[in-house]
């Protein structure tokens, strides 16, 4: 473990190659890992798409929907997953103050994203439409926010990444961690492609 | 030296993240169009706005997860083919089910 927190340069191509083998079978593990992940998600949809006429007299999706928030939180989301992106290949040059840069940078636009989430929730809640109202509102408070928990879930790593590059630069370990945050964050992108189509184009038609 | 640059294929590089991005935003920005301004009929507008996330998909499969079929990236593209297959099972059986039920238990 301390012969990866020597120099970069040093050791990298040998730390490099060692990594490659250990790296990407972990790498494939996760990938499988948001395979299944993607298998929840399928349910909670299932779940939506079956309770979406089910409003119990009160509201539907054309009622509460407002598609031009809905649209900055998306690009809030895209704009993420490519400065994710920019992060990761500055990662692969060896330029630290680059990764930690642009991970700062996607940090923001995923806090932008849930601090509107959570915007959108409180609002609908405070105007009595919460999740117990309908099969409809229990259904969306559960696919969303089950999104909305992942997203939360990856900035908290996110956080901890860019503490663990700060100590201890950029290891074999950490790179490793980092493309495993990369799939999981634009997988999460991927959900919400559906989620946006599904629930608020959908509900808004 | 081959070895390098499998790498840099395999986490993509700036032109190909901006290339995604650029896709993205049209891919997103045109269904909301559509569903904003309302000009076609409903079914029309939800079979158009499906086929946009659906081709989305695949552009960020493609430019962010860089999914392809090289010897090295096989068995994550071969995972996501199965894991497809599950997920339209499972959401087009449950909902057909479900609201064949529903429709067969009329009064």
């Amino acid at each position: 473990m301390t012969s990866h927190v020597t120099a970069l340069h040093d050791t990298h191509a040998h730390d490099d190659h060692e990594h490659h083998d250990s790296g990407a079978s972990v790498e494939l593990g996760f990938w499988l890992y948001l395979m299944t992940d993607c298998i929840l998600f399928a349910s909670a949809f299932a779940s939506y798409a079956v309770l979406v006429g089910n409003v119990n007299g009160g509201v539907g999706g054309h009622d509460i929907f407002e598609l031009k928030f809905v649209l900055i939180e998306t690009f809030a989301l895209l704009f993420s997953s490519i400065t994710y992106g920019f992060a990761m290949i500055s990662g692969h040059k060896g330029n630290k103050a680059g990764l930690l840069g642009w991970l700062a940078v996607t940090f923001l636009f995923g806090a932008t994203f849930i601090g509107m989430e959570l915007h959108e929730f409180g609002a609908l809640i405070a105007e009595g439409h919460g999740p117990d109202k309908s099969a409809f509102l229990s259904g969306f408070f559960a696919l969303v926010g089950m999104h909305g928990l992942h997203v939360t879930a990856g900035l908290i790593w996110m956080a901890v990444m860019m503490l663990e590059v700060i100590k201890t630069g950029l290891t074999g370990r950490a790179m490793t961690r980092l493309n495993c945050l990369s799939m999981f964050w634009h997988f999460l992108d991927i959900v919400w492609i559906c989620v946006f189509t599904v629930v608020y184009l959908k509900g808004a038609i | 030296m081959s070895h390098g640059h499998e790498h840099a294929a395999s986490h993509g590089s700036v032109k190909s993240y901006l290339t995604g991005f650029v896709l993205s935003v049209i891919l997103t920005v045109i269904p909301f169009w559509m569903v904003m301004n309302g000009g076609l009929n409903p079914h029309d507008t939800l079979l158009t706005i499906a086929g946009f996330a659906v081709v989305q998909i695949l552009v960020h499969l493609k430019y962010f997860l860089h999914l392809n079929f090289s010897s090295e990236g096989r068995v994550n593209s071969l995972a996501f083919l199965f894991t497809a297959l599950v997920i339209v099972l499972l959401v087009v059986l449950s909902v057909w089910i479900i609201f064949s039920a529903d429709a067969l238990m009329m009064p």
